[in-house]
C-alpha cells in the first residue's frame, strides 16, 4: 500500500469514528442546552443500543431494519424513564449534584448490561455485504459507507427537528433562555424529558451502527462519553453545528494521528489539541464569547 | 477548627488509635484503614476546590500518579531517599497545576471539568507510553517502603502515619477555611461577580486552592506508592478521578468533613459488595443512585437534617 492509499485508509476509519463522536456529541449538546446538565451517561445509551440490537436481532431473530427500529425506540424509553425518574424529581439540587447523578446512572446501567450480557464483546454482522471495497488501493468496509450515510441522514433529521418542528424550535428557545420560554408558554419540563429521550435516541443509532465495526461490550461507554464531550465542547459547547464538525474532526485527528504518529499517543494527540483550543479560544471552535456568557455553567 | 471540629477529630483519632489492639493487626483491616485514609487525604483537596471554590476537578487521579510515579522512579532508578522524593512528587505537581490552572481557572463553569479531563487523561497515556522510566502498562514495582532514619515504616506503624497525615491535612483545611482566603473562596463561590467587585481577585484565590488541592492529591498518592511498593497506570485512570470525585459529592461537598465521610462509604462499601459477585456494579450504581436522589445534599448534610426533623417533632 502506498502513502496515499494508506492516508486514504485513515481518513475513512477516521471519518467512521467521527460519525460516532458526532452522534454522542450531539446527544450531550441536546442535554446541556435544555438542562445545562452534562449528562455523563450518554455513552452508555451508545453501548445499550449495541447490545439491544445484538439480542433483538440475533436472540429475537427479527429482521435488521425493525431489530433497529426496536433498539432506538428502546433506548429512548430507557432515556425518557431515566429522566423521569432520576433527574425530574430533583428540583433544586445544584448543578453539580446532577452531573453526578447522571454519572451514577451510567454505573447504574453499565451493571445492567453486565448483568444481562456479562463481560464478552458481541459481534453483529454488518447490514449489506462483508466484501471490502477497493478504493484507490485502499480497502473499505461497506459498513463504513452504512455509518456515514446513516449519520448524515440523522444529522439532516435533527437539523429539519430544530428548524422546522414546533418541538424543535421549542427546545431551542429553551437552550437560549428557560425563564423567557416558560413566559412564552412552553413546558420546559417536558423540553427535558423529550431532550432525553432524542439524546438517548442518537446515542442507540451509534451503537447500532457501529457494533459490526467494533463489536460492543458492556463497559464501552465511558471512553466515547469521553471522546463526544470533548468534541461537544471543542465545538463550542451548546452548539449543534459544532459538535458535528468537531466529532468528525476529533476523529480524523485520531485515526491519522495513531497512523502517521503513534498508536499509543492518538487519545493524547486528540485531547492536547482540546486544550489548546479551550486556551487559545475558550468559546470552542464555533461557540460565539456572547453565548457563552449567557450560559449558566 | 471550631470546638466541635476538634471534638470530632479527637474521637476519629482515638478510634484509629486503638484500631490495631481490637483487631491485632489484621492485615486486611489495616490495609483498608490505609486506602480510607489516602482517599480522605485527596478528597478534602477536592472538597475544597468543589464546596468552596465551586470548581470540578475530573482529573485528580493524575495528581495522585505524579506524586506516585516521582517517589517511585526517583527512590527505584535514582537512589532517592524517599522523604526527598516525597518531595520532589509535591513540587512537580504543584508546578503542573499552576500550568493546567493558571489558563484554566480564568474561564467559568465546565471549563475546569474538561481541562482536567483532558489532562488527566494525557498524564495517564504518558504512564502508559514513557515505559523506559514508568515501566508502562506493567507498572513499576520493588519501590522501598517509607524510612525514617534508616528504620523502614510499615504495617501497623504505616498506618499511624497514614492518620497522621489525614489528621494534618485535615486540621490545615479547616483553618483555611477559616481564614481570609476561605472567606473570600464561599464569596467566589456565591457570586464571582459580586466578589471581584468587592476586591476578592477570584483567579487567584482559585488557582491556590487548586495547587492546594493537587498537593495534597501527591502527598497521599506517594504514600501509596511506598505502602503497596508497585504502581501502575490503571490506578490513576479516569475512572480513580470520578470515583474521587462521587466520594466528595456521596459525603456532602459542604463541609471538609463530607469528603472525610464519602471517603469512609466509598472506600469500604465495594468491599461488602463484593460477594454480590455479578451483581456488585448493579448494586453499587442503585445505591449511589438512591444516596444521590434522597440526599442530593450528600449524606452528612441528609442526617443531619433526619435529626433535626425528629427534635422537631419532639418538641
Amino acid at each position: 500500500m502506498n502513502f496515499a492509499s494508506q492516508i486514504i485508509q485513515y481518513v475513512f476509519t477516521g471519518l467512521t469514528l467521527g460519525s460516532i463522536y458526532a452522534l454522542v456529541a450531539l446527544g450531550f449538546t441536546m442535554i446541556y442546552n435544555s438542562t445545562a446538565i452534562i449528562n455523563l451517561a450518554q455513552g452508555e445509551f451508545v453501548m445499550l443500543g449495541g447490545l439491544l440490537m445484538v439480542f433483538f436481532t440475533l436472540v429475537l431473530k427479527l429482521p435488521m431494519a425493525i431489530g433497529f427500529l426496536a433498539t432506538v425506540l428502546a433506548v429512548t424509553a430507557i432515556g425518557a424513564l431515566f429522566e423521569r425518574l432520576a433527574i425530574h424529581p430533583l428540583k433544586n439540587a445544584s448543578l453539580i449534584t446532577l452531573i453526578i447523578i447522571t454519572l451514577a446512572g451510567s454505573i447504574l446501567f453499565r451493571g445492567i448490561a453486565m448483568f444481562l450480557w456479562g463481560k464478552d464483546p458481541y459481534v453483529l454482522p454488518s447490514f449489506g455485504s462483508e466484501q471490502p471495497i477497493q478504493l484507490w488501493g485502499a480497502a473499505i468496509q461497506p459498513q463504513i459507507l452504512w455509518v456515514l450515510g446513516i449519520t448524515v441522514f440523522v444529522v439532516l433529521g435533527i437539523t429539519f427537528f430544530f428548524k422546522r418542528t414546533l418541538v424543535g424550535k421549542a427546545m431551542t428557545a429553551c437552550a437560549f433562555n428557560p425563564l423567557a420560554a416558560r413566559l412564552v408558554g412552553i413546558n420546559v419540563r417536558k423540553m427535558v424529558l423529550i431532550s432525553f429521550g432524542v439524546s438517548a435516541a442518537l446515542g442507540a443509532v451509534a451503537g447500532v451502527i457501529i457494533t459490526p465495526i467494533t463489536l460492543m461490550e458492556y463497559d464501552r461507554g465511558p471512553l466515547l462519553a469521553l471522546k463526544g464531550f470533548s468534541a461537544a465542547v471543542l465545538g463550542g459547547l451548546g452548539s449543534p453545528p459544532g459538535a458535528i464538525a468537531a466529532g468528525f474532526l476529533i476523529g480524523l485527528l485520531e485515526s491519522l494521528g495513531a497512523g502517521l504518529i503513534s498508536s499509543g499517543y492518538k487519545d493524547a494527540i486528540a485531547l492536547f489539541v482540546l486544550l489548546l483550543v479551550l486556551w487559545i479560544k475558550p468559546t470552542g471552535l464555533f461557540g460565539s464569547r456572547e453565548e457563552s456568557e449567557l450560559k449558566k455553567f | 477548627m471550631t470546638r466541635k471540629d476538634l471534638k470530632a477529630l479527637l474521637i476519629i483519632a482515638a478510634g484509629i488509635a486503638v484500631f490495631p489492639w481490637v483487631f491485632g493487626g489484621n492485615q486486611y483491616f489495616v490495609s483498608l484503614l490505609v486506602f480510607l485514609g489516602l482517599n480522605a487525604i485527596t478528597t478534602m483537596g477536592l472538597s475544597l476546590l468543589m464546596g468552596y471554590a465551586g470548581q470540578i476537578s475530573l482529573g485528580h487521579a493524575a495528581f495522585l500518579g505524579i506524586g506516585a510515579y516521582a517517589s517511585g522512579i526517583l527512590t527505584t532508578k535514582y537512589g532517592l531517599h524517599p522523604l526527598a522524593a516525597f518531595l520532589a512528587g509535591v513540587l512537580l505537581s504543584a508546578g503542573v497545576a499552576v500550568l493546567v490552572g493558571k489558563p484554566t481557572l480564568r474561564l467559568k463553569g465546565h471549563y475546569m471539568a474538561v481541562a482536567t479531563l483532558g489532562f488527566g487523561e494525557i498524564v495517564f497515556i504518558a504512564f502508559n507510553e514513557l515505559s523506559s522510566l514508568t515501566g508502562g502498562p506493567s507498572g513499576l514495582s520493588n519501590i522501598p517502603p517509607l524510612s525514617c532514619g534508616g528504620v523502614a515504616v510499615e504495617g501497623t506503624p504505616f498506618l499511624y502515619l497514614v492518620w497522621v497525615v489525614v489528621f494534618a491535612v485535615l486540621a490545615f483545611s479547616l483553618n483555611v477555611i477559616n481564614s481570609r482566603v476561605g472567606r473570600a473562596l464561599r464569596a467566589v463561590h456565591g457570586s464571582e461577580l459580586a466578589a471581584n467587585a468587592m476586591g476578592v481577585d477570584a483567579a487567584r484565590y482559585k488557582l491556590k486552592v487548586f495547587v492546594l488541592s493537587a498537593v495534597y492529591a501527591s502527598m497521599a498518592g506517594s504514600l501509596y506508592a511506598h505502602f503497596l511498593a508497585f504502581i501502575s497506570p490503571n490506578a490513576f485512570s479516569l475512572m480513580f478521578s470520578i470515583l474521587l470525585l462521587m466520594m466528595v459529592v456521596i459525603g456532602g461537598s459542604q463541609t471538609i468533613w463530607g469528603a472525610v465521610l464519602g471517603a469512609a462509604i466509598l472506600t469500604l462499601l465495594p468491599e461488602y459488595l463484593r460477594s454480590l459477585e455479578d451483581f456488585e456494579v448493579l448494586a453499587y450504581g442503585a445505591i449511589l443512585l438512591a444516596v444521590l436522589l434522597f440526599m442530593p445534599q450528600g449524606i452528612l448534610e441528609g442526617v443531619r437534617r433526619l435529626f433535626a426533623r425528629r427534635e422537631g417533632r419532639g418538641r
